[in-house]
């Protein structure tokens, strides 16, 4: 199953560190909130994706089939 | 605030051929006296529902059987939500249905209730003097009479443009803000209480009540085969009247707005989220989603909006996105950074001389905005924007000129004023 990252953009505050820890798929808009790409995360990615999840100062970050417990 | 045909009220238990089907003022006896009580089966009216191929009259347009399967389907006692927060300024249909046949209304809810295995409903609608005394009584009597099966509570809106979105909703009814919520997971599996939630918009409701009464065939008498029924339509026409009718889907907008003999130079069609179209591409146009999606246009909740000429469209639109802006919830950073600059860069771009980069700076914040909430209010807002650009090119040459073609400069379609400035303003 291929995973997609999802930014909830309530939880949301934008400390940016998602595009730091995930620059293949994390762009930071002009307002320094997180652009997330559309494209399916390969497993090559994935370590990258779960630790962006899981370092996300907000909790904001969810991986489909990885959701964090809140 | 009749509909265009005078036709023959319903007989006691028959099927009404005509319109109206909704908007017919019944207390609880002339309700009773032409519909009975209501006709309770339980779970096997989702299935007339798909057969009648019902839609959500809220906005959306989301299939209404779909709902209530996933709701009773989630294998937990269910709450329904009977959503008469009716947000949009220039729109009144809900209002309207609610004064008008309350009965249908709740009658509707009863039976979605049973459909889906909820005991527990709740009709949410905005403060308006009296309504909230008229619907209680609506309740009282329908206790008095033994009809209903489910407690109904009714529970008041705040007057803010997002209070009728579905996470809202059920944040209000928890006790919380009437703002829009992260929706995952989503409300049909974790609303109220966190019981699985159905909300439907009251006109939803209505259409239920009569569906299960009369079935399937009878509700696609009238409308298109994709998009059956009849719907409330608040009509503001060019003259500066407004009614709300009932009318088949599919109904050309020219005739709703009687474009011939109001002529107007551009339409808005769906609300303050919706799209402006020229009044002569409008005309012809059907108040049907398969018509309007080639346009780019949408129903909606059936608001149609005609801007007469003398009227300047910038101005309005100007006013539009300024309280689009104000009423976004400002929880998400993209809404709550890029509505404010997009309402100030149409404001300039109004004006005369705006800056040369200006266009494409709201193009961009329009992008930036777009499908980044957890609401679709910015969606709606960048649509409304995306439209205006497009249909008031000349009109906005001529401004930048310092030129304005109207004559008449009294804003035109109601913009309510105040800012939300705390927690308070949103219960």
């Amino acid at each position: 199953m291929s995973e997609q990252l999802r930014v909830n953009p309530i939880a949301c505050t934008g400390h940016g560190l998602c595009a730091e820890l995930f620059p293949e798929r994390v762009i930071l808009d002009e307002w320094g909130y997180p652009v997330i790409s559309p494209e399916p995360i390969p497993a090559s990615l994935r370590k990258a994706a779960r630790r962006a999840v899981t370092d996300c100062p907000a909790l904001a970050l969810l991986l489909s089939g990885h959701q964090r417990a809140r | 605030m009749t509909a265009p045909h005078a036709l023959p009220r319903p007989d006691r238990h028959a099927r009404p051929g005509g319109l109206p089907r909704l908007l017919e003022a019944m207390d609880l006896d002339a309700h009773l006296a032409a519909y009975g009580p209501p006709p309770y089966g339980g779970r096997q009216l989702i299935g007339v529902v798909v057969a009648a191929g019902l839609t959500g009259r809220g906005g959306a347009g989301f299939p209404a059987a779909r709902k209530l399967t996933a709701v009773a389907e989630a294998g937990r006692r269910a709450v329904v939500v009977g959503n008469g927060a009716e947000s949009e300024p220039a729109s009144r249909k809900d209002k309207e249905l609610l004064w008008t046949a309350p009965h249908l209304v709740l009658d509707g809810l009863q039976l979605a209730a049973e459909a889906v295995g909820a005991t527990r409903a709740y009709l949410y609608v905005h403060a308006q003097p009296g309504l909230h005394e008229q619907l209680g009584s609506a309740l009282a009597a329908r206790a008095a009479a033994g009809l209903d099966r489910a407690g109904v509570q009714l529970m008041s809106a705040p007057p803010r443009f997002l209070a009728g979105e579905e996470s809202a909703v059920v944040s209000r009814i928890n006790g919380g803000p009437a703002l829009p919520r992260f929706k995952v997971p989503p409300v049909f599996r974790r609303g109220v209480a966190g019981a699985p939630t159905l909300v439907q918009n009251v006109e939803t409701l209505a259409h239920l009540a009569q569906i299960a009464r009369y079935g399937a065939s009878w509700f696609r008498a009238a409308g298109t085969s994709a998009e059956p029924g009849t719907m409330l339509a608040t009509c503001r026409r060019a003259d500066g009247t407004v009614e709300v009718v009932e009318t088949a889907i599919g109904t050309p907008l020219g005739e709703l707005l009687r474009l011939g003999e109001l002529p107007a130079q551009a339409v808005l069609v769906g609300g303050y989220h919706g799209t402006w179209l020229t009044s002569v591409h409008a005309a012809a146009l059907p108040l049907a989603n398969a018509g309007l999606r080639p346009a780019g246009a949408a129903v909606g909740a059936g608001l149609i909006a005609a801007l007469p000429y003398g009227r300047c469209g910038v101005a309005e639109a100007v006013r539009v996105v300024r309280y689009l802006a104000v009423e976004s919830a400002g929880q998400c950073g993209p809404c709550l950074n890029g509505l404010p600059r997009i309402a100030a860069g149409l404001a300039e771009l109004a004006a005369p001389r705006p800056r040369p980069r200006l266009r494409a700076d709201l193009e961009r914040w329009a992008g930036l905005v777009e499908r980044r909430g957890a609401c679709h209010h910015p969606d709606g807002s960048v649509r409304f924007l995306r439209s205006t650009l497009a249909i008031f090119g000349t009109e906005l040459t001529a401004h930048a000129r310092g030129q304005c073609s109207a004559t008449s400069h009294r804003p035109f379609f109601p913009v309510p004023a105040g800012v939300p400035a705390s927690q308070a303003d949103w219960t």
